[in-house]
């Protein structure tokens, strides 16, 4: 197995009685694409956020290349190379589309502490970010303010900005979530095309994204890990089809 | 970044930076043939109303104090309801300094006002910014409240209720001397003082720091979820704002020659808010197009309804409130780009 970027051991958080998060020992390799599944409630979206230190645990350690990480804020892990999307938008959104890639490339290449020079003379930072549209095909919608554009644009716009950011882990927190059904194959064929040394953590409900995307798959399930394997080996596991893909199996016959 | 760029490089650049939406970016901090009007007019009302340049001081002062709420609330998003705490941070600092003839040449004066406030600026930022919505409403309001009562407290050396009368200040680069019953030199001196914070204020928002800034106000989980100092960037926003107000409220004694209690008081803090909104926050030129409104209306209402002046302006902001959320400026931008898109699809 390759190496390992982002590990967790034993983590845990707790909201009073209430455990969310229990015990996870994960590993997510170097370019790995990799989804977490669960019931609803299992507890997916809380450990992300204990990722990526939104929320600190209430137990156990969180590495990133072998380096301890648990005690570092949001700001400081996003510098190391973790980037999230939200599985509800989180944008600017009373500013055009390359205003908000540019906001996060400035924070990344430093350019976001100067205070007596002008924005407009960043062209590195416009530049990059014109780029980082033209890959994802959003160049065209660059001058639009993201509340004027569809949903499955916005959605591609969260993406973008943490493109932007050049992470070495992504995390995707349903990233095709809300989107008309028309409209979400932009995103998946966006997230296909994402560089290969960036690993990949997708939250996902859909069967046939997961089966199609996910090299290996994670099942939550109360909080805990419930199961491991590739995609094959976790559609064939019969405690998984009984909690989760029970209720469709037809579905996962698809892949 | 790109200095070792082939000519291949720098023409797939040129291909990129040529979207409209690269090129809009591009061109924003630069200046207009507009932003020179306020100025002009600026000069133009020293010769026209030569009776009424005290009355142009109050207005140059309130415009710099609305330019210093616009940075923090307008650009950072940071709410605040005890914004007069730094002016009259300021013009006591200067008022003190002057009464008790330590310090009276106003330009150094003004330095060391805008000292004094960023430094409580600072430090009740440190606590209360950890705080957002109604909570830092009421925090800013206690602060402002709790110098209001130091400035009542100590009047040995504030002057209490009286405040400080008659304050001496030096000519400006020693030579213009301050007349206390004609306010030309004062009005001037006001308008360089403002001229030279709207510099500092327009480079500032139009910088890297300026649109995170903005960034903040837009979607504050956002700009963590990308790495930004949150919570460093808005502190800092909100000392150099405090820092502004400081030289607003110094200049204020400086031009009115006496300093009280009024300079801190909710009053104040709640006017500038209301001339910032007036005139629309986050826009630069709110501040300008509110404080003329404002005291211009202010001034005409009092002399023709003595009794019910505030009447007309509750009815104003009613209307603004109802029909003009982004204030007059805002409205402008709304009617400007109907009429374009009108021409654009006959």
């Amino acid at each position: 197995m390759s190496e390992i970027r982002l590990e967790t051991q034993a983590l845990s958080r707790r909201f009073g009685a209430l455990v969310a998060v229990q015990n996870m020992d994960f590993k997510l390799a170097a370019g790995a694409r990799h989804a977490l599944i669960g019931p609803n409630g299992a507890g997916k979206t809380t450990f992300i956020n204990l990722l990526t230190g939104v929320l600190p645990p209430t137990g156990g350690r969180v590495l990133l290349g072998g380096r301890d990480i648990t005690g570092l804020a949001q700001a400081g892990r996003v510098k190391l190379g973790i980037a999230r999307t939200f599985q509800i938008n989180r944008l600017f959104r009373g500013l055009s589309v390359l205003e908000n890639v540019c906001m996060a490339i400035a924070e990344r290449v430093g350019a976001a502490r100067s205070m007596f020079y002008p924005a407009g003379k960043r062209t590195d930072v416009i530049d990059e970010a014109m780029q980082t549209l033209q890959t994802l095909k959003l160049a065209d919608a660059a001058r639009h303010r993201v509340s004027e554009l569809p949903y499955g644009r916005q959605r591609l716009v969260e993406l973008a900005i943490t493109i932007a950011l050049s992470p070495t882990v992504l995390l995707l927190d349903e990233p095709a979530a809300g989107v008309p059904s028309a409209e979400s194959h932009i995103i998946l064929d966006a997230i296909e095309r994402l560089p290969e040394n960036i690993a990949v953590l997708i939250i996902e409900h859909d069967m046939d994204v997961v089966f199609r995307f996910a090299k290996r798959v994670t099942v939550m399930v109360g909080g805990a890990l419930f199961a491991e394997g590739t995609p094959r080996e976790i559609e064939s596991n019969p405690r998984v089809r009984e909690v989760y893909l029970g209720q469709s199996p037809h579905r996962a016959a698809h892949a | 970044m790109s200095i070792a760029a082939s000519p291949s490089d720098d023409a797939s650049l040129a291909a990129r930076i040529d979207n409209p939406a690269a090129r809009a970016l591009m061109r924003r901090h630069r200046l207009r043939w507009w932003e020179a009007l306020p100025w002009l007019a600026g000069i133009a009302f020293y010769f026209a109303f030569p009776d009424y340049l005290s009355f142009g001081c109050d207005l140059l002062v309130t415009i710099l104090f609305a330019l210093s709420l616009d940075l923090a609330l307008g650009y950072a998003g940071i709410i605040t309801l005890g914004h007069a705490a730094f002016f009259g941070a300021g013009a006591y600092a200067v008022g003190m300094l002057a009464s008790y003839n330590v310090w009276t040449e106003p330009i150094t004066s003004l330095l060391l006002a805008a000292l004094a406030a960023a430094l409580i600026g600072f430090l009740s930022g440190l606590v209360l910014l950890r705080t957002a919505g109604l909570t830092l409403l009421m925090l800013t309001l206690c602060t402002m409240a709790l110098l209001e009562q130091a400035a009542n407290m100590g009047h040995a050396y504030t002057g209490g209720f009286d405040g400080l009368p008659s304050l001496p200040i030096a000519p400006v680069f020693g030579v213009f001397e301050f007349n206390p019953l004609y306010a030309d030199t004062q009005y001037l001196f006001a308008l360089g003082v403002l001229f030279v914070c709207f510099l500092f204020v327009r480079t500032l928002v139009y910088s890297p720091f300026g649109q995170s800034l903005t960034g903040i106000r837009e979607n504050i989980l956002r700009m963590h979820a990308i790495g930004s100092p949150v919570r460093w960037r808005v502190l800092i926003c909100y000392t150099m704002s405090a820092a502004l107000a400081g030289v607003a409220g110094g200049l204020w004694a400086q031009t009115t020659a006496y300093v009280n209690l009024s300079a801190l008081g909710l009053d104040r803090a709640a006017t500038v808010l209301i001339v910032l909104i007036l005139g629309g926050y986050g826009r630069l030129y709110g501040a300008f197009i509110g404080a003329v409104v404002y005291l211009a209306l202010e001034h005409f209402l009092a002399q023709v309804y003595p009794t019910a002046w505030q009447l007309g302006l509750g009815l104003l902001l009613v209307l603004i409130a109802l029909f003009a959320r982004n204030g007059i400026l805002g409205l402008g931008e709304a009617l400007w780009r109907r009429y374009r898109a009108k021409r654009a699809a006959p």
